[in-house]
């Protein structure tokens, strides 16, 4: 293994070492237990929906809608419990099921209406936001109690919930990935649809699939959010979609499909999630975050393909 | 019928909107032969073997496979029967490995249902590897690999799939000499295994090799099928065309050989092209023989500037010149077909007229206006100077046959009158028809004094075409021969390495 390979292998991941030591040196509090629980618990959800995006961009497509989703599905489930006293067990599962219809309507805009995902889940994105102002009148849902809140503040054992959840849907997806008929499915959908078809791969099925997947993860991850913030806010989780397309692309999964993998996209999740608990642990102010968050991506990317570009000059000619 | 035919398409029809692709053409493959499918671009060869793959549905005709009379509604259902095709664009996924796209849509069960059994899968793919001679780890990804052996893992798909035909549509276009030996062994040994295969290729030398029978389209109708011994070149070639074509590689006269226009000194590309050295007259064609990844294609492309040279010297009219970027060798009246029509030489999305005023914009739109009245002059008279068949202007590049887009390629030149232009395989891909006119254009170039570079690894073109031939092997010029005396063997010698001149 040349030196080029283990550090395309690893890019981000020395780069997300490289910030530990960075952050660890200039403030005593980033290395201390409570921060690094913390960082795991406030970047559960945005773990959780970058899985379903990555599945989403294997398979060569896109999701945008998924912080909107997240939204609608936080609120309705608050709603739920809130206003119709439905059992907290229930109304959570309604929100994931409404997280899995409105995946499944977005795959079936790019399957059968041939619509371009960017496009498709646009709409969606739009959509969704629109329908969790309509059902909160614009105001946050608060009030959801106990049983509720253990999703976002409640531990299992000595572990905080969010952290279970978020690690329990790592590993199914890493198995879902490597060991099943599906993930090769995905994989070679976003390799090349056409010789996927020809090979007898149920393309169709495949791609509703994972919209509905990510879907359901945007949902999850949206229950998780309003747990943790004890309200669904109207307004929660704009931009999460971002978020999550910066993780993936971090974690070096291919905008065109077919190329990336899970681990990859979690290590560039959590990798954004030590670059803003590191800055807020320095005091660096909210607006100037932003655009180191952007310079770190960018930079982070490009030593990423150059790598690249340098593994490929060496097999081939 | 002594022998049971394998296939039998009879009086197959199809019309797309406004064409006739085919009329009643009947078809026929015998078990255990390699039937060369043989027409010009157009002649319906494609046409015919995407209704056998169910791609399309003929509006009239039959099909029988062993027999019986079948309908083939889908590539799966073809797959089904044992009836594979390996398109020109080899349908393997990239990142995949070997084992995952031969086994792809029909994975080995693991113990848990959805799972997939991945000991039994690269196990497998070892077996059908082995069966074909192929020393390639299963768990290579595909893209590391030749295109020679992108070609037979599609091979050992096939042969996975049990097919008893397996269709392969130009399988040599984009290999070297070495690469297409092996794939003919390979076609031999399926062929003594019961595997028939019809062989769809533009080289007649190729199809005299490895064919047993020979069916020939023209213009969508069945011209003849005749087993391979009962056949000259010649016969073909008239079956083909409907005409006499004296000699496809006819001398289009000679040029005289005037001052130097472009003379390269110790050229050197770091690692690609090592130290060449030659010149190029005005009015001459020059032909730069090689095998693939001789350094050929990279030898141009430091002169066009893509990649610049890290030693040596460009001189242009006896003046020497640094080029960096394309864009100086245009302005230095150099022009470079390049060997990728599509990717490289043509926004096929965009229509002809756009096309072949690409290079001359900065010239036109002065303003940064473009001078569409202007354009349309110029690209009607291109058109009309190299018989570029499109209905107009407007036609998008991307539906013009492979001919009239090398064509285009070569208008988009013209309009700069250039000084020196490189070819790099101009004439891949394109039926002879369209091949003789593109020699004939080449020459009248050279009669008019332009500099002509042509890479081409048909040794048959190079010979017949050049007034010169050079030959590179391994980033360096290695040979040259004159070829009115040079035979294919001296030649491919040379550029094998195995003769040091």
């Amino acid at each position: 293994m040349t030196i080029a390979t283990i550090l395309r292998r690893g890019t981000v991941l020395f780069v997300l070492i490289a910030l530990v030591i960075f952050f660890s040196l200039n403030s005593d509090r980033f290395l201390q237990e409570r921060n690094l629980v913390n960082i795991a618990v406030q970047n559960a959800h945005i773990i959780i929906v970058t899985v379903g995006m990555t599945l989403v961009m294997l398979s060569g497509g896109i999701d945008l809608s998924i912080g909107s989703v997240a939204a609608l599905t936080g609120a309705v489930a608050a709603g739920l419990i809130v206003q119709n006293s439905v059992p907290v067990p229930l109304a959570m599962l309604l929100g994931l099921a409404l997280g899995f219809a409105i995946g499944l309507i977005n795959g079936w805009m790019v399957v059968y209406g041939k619509l371009p995902p960017f496009v498709a889940t646009l709409a969606m994105l739009g959509m969704a936001r629109g329908l969790t102002l309509v059902y909160t009148n614009g105001r946050p849902i608060a009030n959801i109690g106990d049983e509720f809140t253990f999703w976002g503040r409640g531990t299992i054992g000595p572990i905080p919930t969010p952290i279970v959840v978020w690690v329990v849907v790592v590993i199914v997806a890493i198995l879902l990935m490597t060991r099943t008929r599906f993930g090769l499915h995905i994989y070679a959908i976003g390799g090349n649809e056409e010789t996927a078809r020809l090979a007898g791969v149920p393309v169709n099925r495949v791609k509703m699939l994972t919209f509905g997947i990510s879907g359901f993860l945007a949902a999850l991850g949206g229950l998780l959010l309003t747990a943790r913030v004890f309200s669904a806010q109207p307004q929660a989780a704009v931009g999460l979609e971002l978020d999550a397309i910066t993780a993936a692309v971090l974690g070096g999964v291919s905008l065109f499909g077919g190329v990336g993998n899970i681990p990859g996209a979690i290590i560039g999740a959590l990798l954004v999630g030590v670059l803003g608990n590191g800055m807020n642990l320095l005091r660096v102010a909210s607006y100037p975050q932003q655009v180191i968050q952007g310079v770190v991506l960018v930079l982070a990317v490009t030593i990423d393909m150059y790598t690249k570009r340098l593994e490929r000059g060496a097999p081939k000619t | 019928m002594a022998e049971q035919a394998l296939l039998h398409m009879h009086a197959i029809t199809k019309t797309f909107p406004g064409v006739q692709a085919l009329r009643e053409v009947d078809l026929t493959v015998y078990p255990s032969e390699i039937l060369a499918l043989l027409g010009e671009n157009g002649a319906g060869k494609s046409t015919l073997m995407k209704i056998l793959n169910g791609v399309f549905a003929p509006n009239s005709g039959q099909i029988r496979w062993q027999g019986q009379a079948v309908v083939v509604h889908s590539p799966r259902a073809a797959q089904r029967l044992g009836i594979s095709m390996i398109h020109q664009e080899l349908a393997l996924i990239p990142y995949l490995d070997v084992g995952k796209n031969i086994y792809l849509g029909r994975e080995p069960q693991g113990v848990v249902p959805g799972t997939i059994d991945w000991r039994k899968l690269y196990q497998q793919a070892r077996e059908q590897l082995d069966r074909l001679g192929l020393a390639v780890d299963p768990r290579t990804p595909v893209r590391y690999l030749s295109l020679a052996q992108q070609q037979m893992v599609e091979v050992a798909k096939a042969i996975s799939l049990d097919a008893r035909l397996i269709v392969m549509d130009e399988p040599t276009s984009s290999l070297t000499d070495n690469e297409v030996t092996t794939l003919f062994e390979q076609m031999r040994k399926l062929r003594a295994q019961g595997v028939s295969i019809v062989f769809i290729s533009h080289r007649l030398n190729e199809v005299f090799q490895v064919a047993d029978r020979v069916t020939v389209l023209r213009d969508g109708t069945l011209v003849g099928s005749k087993a391979i011994g009962e056949l000259t070149q010649d016969e073909i070639i008239r079956m083909m065309v409907g005409r006499e074509v004296a000699d496809i590689y006819e001398r289009h006269g000679e040029t005289q050989r005037a001052e130097p226009i472009l003379e390269v000194r110790n050229l050197t590309r770091r690692g690609v092209v090592s130290d060449v050295n030659f010149t190029l007259h005005r009015g001459e064609i020059v032909g730069l023989a090689g095998l693939v990844g001789a350094g050929r294609t990279e030898l141009v492309e430091t002169i066009f500037g893509i990649h610049p040279a890290t030693s040596g010297q460009i001189i242009l009219n006896g003046q020497p010149v640094r080029i960096k970027h394309p864009a100086q060798a245009i302005h230095y009246g150099i022009g470079l077909v390049p060997e990728d029509r599509k990717g490289q030489g043509l926004f096929l999305r965009m229509n002809v007229g756009t096309n072949v005023i690409v290079t001359l914009l900065a010239k036109l739109a002065g303003w940064g206006l473009i001078p569409w009245k202007q354009v349309k002059k110029i690209g009607e008279e291109f058109i009309q100077r190299l018989n570029i068949r499109t209905p107009s202007l407007q036609q998008r590049v991307r539906n013009l046959s492979g001919g009239n887009q090398q064509k285009v390629v070569i208008a988009k030149w013209l309009t700069r009158e250039p000084k020196v232009l490189v070819l790099d395989e101009p004439t891949r891909g394109i039926d002879i028809g369209a091949k003789a006119e593109i020699h004939r254009l080449m020459r009248q170039l050279a009669q008019q004094g332009v500099g002509i570079l042509m890479i081409s690894s048909e040794l048959p073109e190079v010979l017949g075409v050049s007034d010169r031939v050079l030959v590179m092997h391994e980033g360096r010029l290695v040979a040259e021969f004159d070829p009115r005396t040079a035979t294919q063997d001296e030649i491919m010698s040379a550029a094998t390495g195995a003769a040091k001149s």
